[in-house]
């Protein structure tokens, strides 16, 4: 039996979960140069595609501006981004935002400011992914492209503000469990991959390999473990805000029951004098006011990027030791 | 030419452009609005953005499609779309300018004069870049012109495109990878060692190769060639000459530095693991 449009569409209900972002070579291409034009300026723009089932096709995308500090400009950005999708959709390019790209800076890029951000998509587009890029990397032959969402625990978490250590607890939401990762693949149309057969140079030595090849690391080893450092900092730092409350927290109860201990013998006391006993409880006593627990977010985003940095070094160092082996190699030749 | 002498054919060669160089994206801008195409059109053109340096090269960088109508004998622009595209682009970046323009197809046809025309006033020595997306001569030729004015007088007679050499070598192509740019359909994204991998290999067979040429040379299987000894004598005396021990040296540095590195990145994840353990269980108060 066919089922009509509208029946199909009623029963697609349950979205079935992303898997992959398939990215077109110009898409890619685009990110890449806008990223790298900037780099160390930090640029984001926008993505454009389809979303089909469990993949998300990332078909074109265009640059944002560089944003100032102004009320008035804000207006301007959004006209300009309408402006836009206006422009391409008259030349057939897709009309449908699929999320946001940005540069980042040896991967520092687990702030709030992503988070939000990816809320205020989320808000209006159900499926919507980040593509991050790191320009510094891609010095090193690297092609740091990522593609980023939030996992949907952690946004029903965010969305009620909800970083008590209990509620973390229950959900079972670890620092790893805040952003996910999605796989891209990249595609092309059969023209480009034509011309780019056509295209590609028969020298067997390439840009990247030369890249790959250098044998200087030290600056960005030493940036990353620059960066690692701050945010060890950062993170003893919270650590320490939490020690604060615990001892306050663990003070305060051992206050408690000290005070209820005394009520206790106090009401013993008017028990075997004939009096009603007093409420074990009172409000009104500073010692019952409750401590605010310190919000774990801040903890967990510098966690993630402290793995990051860790991840990083580990693989530069990788990649350090294949080529001082083949120096030895070859100088030993 | 038996007018008399009065009447002369001049010939106004616009200062000499040298080169251009064309950034990929630009290509794959152009392949990708092609097979987007409206349902009758022939061809797509548009506007192409970049800078002239000094030296009189033009980097072709960035581009857009612009929508047209072309009949048999006139050709309508959307003017007002270039313009409005062309602020948008100048917000983002305000250094690339017009250059010229594009079209795909093969050769230039009558209508390309008159739109050439029309980007000439946008920007003096337009570029013309054409893009056989069609593989007329089963290649992917992809031409550069710029275009010079013949006049009888002060008439204007004809516009003649010269071709201009166009540099194909795309070095932003090859960072990122020709596997990732020239395959239908690709799976998964290189990691690091991966790259590293695919270049050692690539490094071996080159090495291979020159000891193979070597070999065949010294045995007399080959005709010497005095340049490629040379190339091959330069890249070995590039190496530094280091004595074993002070390499030693240097070399075990690198590798305990590195040693370091890796050790101090595996505890900083242990000790967020511990931490990780210890706040769970503080939370259990």
């Amino acid at each position: 039996m066919a089922r009509s449009f509208l029946q199909a569409v009623a029963t697609e209900e349950v979205a079935p979960p992303l898997r992959v972002v398939q990215m077109e070579g110009v898409a890619v291409l685009k990110v890449i140069k806008h990223c790298k034009e900037f780099s160390p300026a930090l640029v984001t723009g926008q993505l454009l595609g389809l979303d089909v089932g469990s993949v998300l096709e990332v078909t074109n995308c265009f640059p944002f501006p560089i944003r100032e500090e102004d009320d008035e400009n804000e207006a301007d950005g959004a006209n300009y981004q309408l402006e836009m999708m206006r422009c391409l959709r008259e030349v057939n390019v897709d009309n449908n935002t699929v999320g946001w790209y940005q540069s980042t800076l040896l991967g520092s890029y687990q702030t709030v400011e992503l988070i939000e951000t990816f809320m205020n998509y989320q808000e209006n587009i159900r499926r919507c992914v980040c593509i991050i890029y790191d320009p510094s990397r891609s010095n090193h032959g690297v092609l740091a492209l990522k593609a980023l969402k939030l996992t949907d625990s952690f946004m029903d978490l965010y969305r009620h503000n909800n970083f008590t250590g209990e509620k973390l607890r229950e959900k079972k939401l670890s620092w790893v469990d805040i952003f996910e990762e999605i796989p891209i693949k990249v595609s092309n149309s059969a023209l480009i991959s034509a011309f780019m057969t056509e295209l590609e140079p028969d020298s067997p030595v390439l840009q990247c390999d030369l890249d790959r090849l250098k044998l200087t690391t030290a600056p960005f080893m030493e940036r990353n473990l620059e960066f690692l450092i701050e945010c060890m900092d950062d993170l003893s730092s919270e650590q320490n805000k939490f020690q604060y409350y615990y001892r306050n927290l663990s003070r305060q109860q051992s206050q408690q029951q000290t005070w209820l201990q005394k009520r206790r013998t106090e009401n013993m006391a008017r028990k075997a004098a004939g009096e009603e006993p007093l409420p074990e409880e009172d409000p009104s006593n500073s010692i019952f006011k409750p401590i605010p627990e310190p919000s774990r977010l801040d903890s967990y985003l510098i966690t993630n990027q402290v793995a990051n940095y860790c991840n990083q070094i580990n693989g530069a160092a990788g990649q350090s030791f294949c080529r001082l082996y083949l120096t030895k190699a070859l100088h030993e030749k | 030419m038996g007018l008399g002498s009065k009447t002369t054919l001049q010939f106004h060669p616009s200062t000499a452009t040298v080169s251009a160089r064309i950034h990929p994206v630009v290509l794959f801008n152009i392949c990708d609005c092609y097979v987007r195409r409206p349902d009758q059109a022939e061809r797509v053109i548009g506007t192409l953005l970049g800078s002239v340096s000094t030296d009189g090269t033009i980097e072709i960088k960035n581009s857009y499609a612009v929508p047209h109508n072309e009949s048999a004998d006139q050709v309508a622009l959307d003017i007002d779309y270039h313009h409005t595209l062309y602020a948008s682009h100048q917000k983002v970046n305000p250094k690339e300018v017009i250059v010229g323009w594009y079209s795909t197809g093969c050769d230039v046809s009558g209508g390309s004069a008159l739109i050439h025309e029309f980007y000439s006033r946008e920007v003096a020595n337009p570029v013309h870049l054409t893009v056989d997306t069609g593989f007329t001569n089963g290649e992917a030729s992809i031409k550069a012109y710029v275009s010079f004015n013949l006049s009888l007088g002060d008439r204007p007679l004809a516009a003649q495109f010269n071709e201009i050499p166009l540099d194909l070598r795309m070095i932003e192509a090859e960072r990122v990878g020709f596997d990732i740019l020239k395959m239908a359909v690709m799976d998964k994204l290189p990691n690091d060692l991966e790259g590293m991998e695919a270049t050692m290999e690539r490094l071996y067979t080159l090495i291979d190769d020159v000891y193979k040429y070597v070999d065949d040379v010294v045995e007399g299987r080959l005709a010497p060639d005095n340049n490629i000894g040379r190339f091959i004598a330069d890249t070995l005396s590039s190496f530094p000459k280091i004595s074993p021990a002070a390499f030693d040296k240097v070399f075990n540095d690198r590798v305990q530095d590195n040693y370091a590195l890796a050790y101090l990145s595996s505890l900083t994840r242990t000790q967020l693991a511990i931490a990780e353990k210890l706040n769970t269980a503080a939370q259990v108060l």
